[in-house]
């Protein structure tokens, strides 16, 4: 399948200062992609020369085979960390606003607007200001002004910040519901725990170069360090034929490091041999933290 | 250019439909009209106080019924007593004061003091008055008992009318109140501009903050151009002006004459009360009055509207891309902004002072220069207007003004751009200037 979006060995520099370092990656349709990296790591550069706020300094980014142009913007959705409204405005008159400026005609962007309205049950809500509604409910706003014009790639900078879990699952489960209709997103963020739910692919950005990316799943797996958690019913009296190393043991909770993947049902065979009963038993996957950090030391190293 | 109609429609839009500028285009001319009302009221009033003054008159000078005529509230009676009299029983009388005129001993002298006795000092409307009665009858009698000549007397006062005359025949005549009429006229020209300037400017400048406070400026640049929004914010802010500068060149005539015929104060009333004071002649002010108005008639206004509204649109523009400039560097500290408006500020100021002395002689050379220099002839070339300036210069300062709009409005734009995404840096003229010239 044709990519999306096509980054190409682009960099931006302030300055003396690199932002983004010679970074390249490609988005197939409908994925789900996660830009990580600490704070002032180049997420949002790089997220702005993709929206052509700013200009590519070197490199080129393609979008739908096409090199990003003046028409570019109004395909994209973006939701920007630094986001906000006009507060005096009408609820009504700000979607309608924002959405003419993507291109959608007054009688679209109307009756577009109306279903999200009413998707989120929200729909007398259109004669409000702005000010009248709370940060979630603007959030809510916010959401719908980025994505009312039904665009090809959706780019959400931090877009949890400032939610509440409720508000969280809601624009989560629109955030899937908008990636099984198609729709390409790039979730972009420096809290890794919010990603290893949603995304299929990821990339890590650190001090402006990509320093790992990849599938999520192949990703763990090969960061994975073998370790095994197991939970017994009881303290197990003797372990010192237990196949694998004991790195930790708890009461009856016991973390083993295996060789090989093909010993986890020796582990098992051992404790019901000896008529212990398991409650759980299962691979301990390193988070995205950890791999985060430790891809940070070995880039260092 | 879809979306820069959009972005203008909403700025327009949504500061017409504002009720605090509702209330503020209606009520200023209100507030003119009933500060009219309140002139008026204030110079129309006299004591409303009744008064009796007893005049005790040792020149002789009162002998006829007409010298003791009431004044406002005041009458006044002859009184055939002394002073000391009048003072002795004054609260038998009913005198509320006594005047007393001294015997006339040396007709030559220059100076002659008469004496007012009352329980309160005398206003100075009822002194005025009275000094000038007394002085209009010091001067017959002295005439009368010098057996001067009235007519020749008269024939000593002489008044001196200055008529501008060209030197070449085709050139037009002009009347002597040609000068004074383009004076009032440009002032007041130039007056409307520095306001307008500051007003829509500032109105410019708080309305980027906001967006750059509110974090809605990077959501809006990920659908319009930097350039696009900015242009679209003047341009709508600049409609918004001249709505408002129509609404009140409309509604200020109107609700002086509604004004004035309902409070039954005329700005005529006001004009012969100082007259009075005055002492000058009702009827001469009428002819001069009706020359005035025609001389106002007579101005070219077919090319001075035309030209006022250009300059109203170039300063304009000049100045509010400025301050659009320093808006987006300013962000969300007001006080920081300040200092960073005060070179912008010090132009207008300045050409303000230009302007006033440019009224006054408005063909010296500061007064060329300053109405062709672009920071200064918004302010300055409206106020030569009526004073028809050679057409070389009219040219050069429209050609000099659009250039520089053109080329402020790129500046700005280029230091817009980068300023809306800067948060948190401290902004300085240095830092302008870089961004000016930083590749984004």
């Amino acid at each position: 399948m044709n990519s999306i979006l096509s980054v190409q060995q682009v960099s931006k520099h302030y300055g003396d200062y690199t932002a983004v370092n010679n970074i390249s990656f490609e988005l197939k349709p409908g994925q789900l992609f996660g830009l990580l990296g600490p704070n002032g790591a180049g997420k949002t550069s790089l997220i702005r020369m993709m929206t052509t706020i700013t200009s590519i300094d070197e490199g080129s980014i393609f979008f739908n085979q096409e090199k990003i142009n003046s028409d570019t913007p109004g395909l994209i959705g973006y939701m920007p960390e630094e986001r906000g409204l006009y507060k005096k405005m009408k609820v009504g008159d700000q979607l309608l606003y924002l959405a003419q400026l993507k291109g959608l005609s007054k009688k679209d962007a109307k009756a577009k607007i109306q279903s999200w309205l009413d998707r989120f049950e929200i729909n007398d809500w259109w004669n409000k200001e702005i000010n009248e509604l709370s940060k979630g409910m603007q959030q809510k706003i916010q959401f719908i002004s980025t994505v009312v014009h039904e665009p090809k790639l959706l780019i959400l900078d931090e877009p949890f910040s400032g939610l509440d879990p409720i508000n969280t699952n809601l624009i989560k489960s629109e955030i899937f519901r908008l990636k099984e209709a198609g729709t390409t997103i790039i979730f972009s963020t420096h809290r890794m725990e919010q990603v290893e739910e949603i995304c299929e692919e990821i990339m890590l950005v650190n001090k402006g170069r990509a320093i790992l990316k990849g599938n999520l799943q192949e990703i763990r797996n090969q960061y994975k360090k073998n370790l095994y958690e197991i939970t017994l019913d009881q303290s197990p009296a003797d372990l010192s034929n237990l196949p694998g190393n004991i790195q930790e043991q708890v009461d009856n909770q016991i973390i083993i490091h295996l060789e090989d993947d093909a010993m986890s049902n020796e582990i098992l065979s051992f404790f019901t041999k000896q008529g212990i009963r398991i409650r759980s038993f299962k691979e301990i996957l390193p988070s995205l933290n950890e791999i985060f950090i430790q891809s940070v030391e070995e880039v260092e190293a | 250019m879809k979306n820069l109609k959009l972005i203008i429609q909403r700025e327009y839009l949504s500061r017409v439909k504002k009720k605090s500028f509702i209330i503020t285009t209606l009520i200023t001319p209100l507030a003119i009209g009933l500060f009219i009302f309140v002139l008026g009221f204030i110079l129309s009033y006299s004591d409303s106080e009744k008064k009796t003054i007893a005049v005790v008159d040792h020149s002789g000078i009162f002998n006829k019924p007409a010298d003791l005529a009431k004044s406002g509230n005041t009458s006044f009676e002859l009184v055939d007593a002394t002073v000391e009299e009048l003072k002795a029983n004054f609260e038998d009388t009913n005198f509320d004061a006594i005047l007393y005129i001294p015997e006339i001993k040396n007709l030559y002298a220059q100076s002659h003091t008469i004496f007012f006795y009352s329980e309160k000092s005398p206003s100075l409307d009822l002194e005025m008055v009275l000094s000038n009665r007394v002085k209009n009858k010091i001067r017959n009698f002295k005439i009368k008992e010098l057996n001067l000549n009235q007519k020749e007397l008269d024939a000593l006062n002489t008044s001196v009318d200055l008529d501008p005359e060209p030197i070449s025949d085709t050139a037009k005549d002009k009347s002597k109140h040609t000068n004074a009429v383009a004076a009032g006229l440009g002032g007041f020209m130039g007056f409307i501009m520095y306001l307008t300037v500051f007003i829509y400017g500032m109105m410019v400048l708080r309305s980027v903050m906001e967006e750059k406070t509110n974090r809605i400026v990077e959501v809006m640049i990920s659908s319009v151009k930097p350039f696009e929004l900015m242009l679209g914010k003047i341009i709508g802010v600049g409609g918004v002006g001249l709505t408002q500068l129509a609404v009140w060149a409309i509604l200020i005539p109107i609700i002086q004459i509604i004004a004035s015929m309902f409070w039954g104060i005329d700005t005529s009333d006001i004009n012969q009360l100082s007259m009075d004071q005055a002492g000058i002649d009702q009827e001469d002010v009428m002819g001069e009055f009706s020359m005035i108005m025609s001389e106002i008639a007579n101005q070219n206004w077919w090319s001075i509207i035309p030209l006022f509204l250009f300059y109203f649109l170039g300063g304009y523009l000049l100045y509010a891309s400025m301050f659009a400039a320093v808006g987006s560097a300013i962000g969300d500290d007001m006080t920081e902004g300040q200092a960073l408006t005060i070179p912008i500020t010090i132009p207008v100021a300045i050409a303000f002072y230009i302007m006033i002395v440019t009224v006054q002689s408005p063909n010296s050379n500061l007064a060329i220069f300053s109405s062709i220099f672009p920071l200064f002839s918004p302010i300055v070339m409206p106020a030569r207007l009526a004073f028809e300036p050679p057409i070389w210069q009219m040219i050069l300062s429209i050609v000099v003004l659009i250039g520089t709009c053109l080329f402020f409005t790129w500046v700005a734009g280029r230091i817009y751009r980068i300023g809306i995404l800067m948060y948190g840096k401290k902004a300085s003229f240095k830092e302008l200037f870089r961004w000016f010239f930083k590749q984004y």
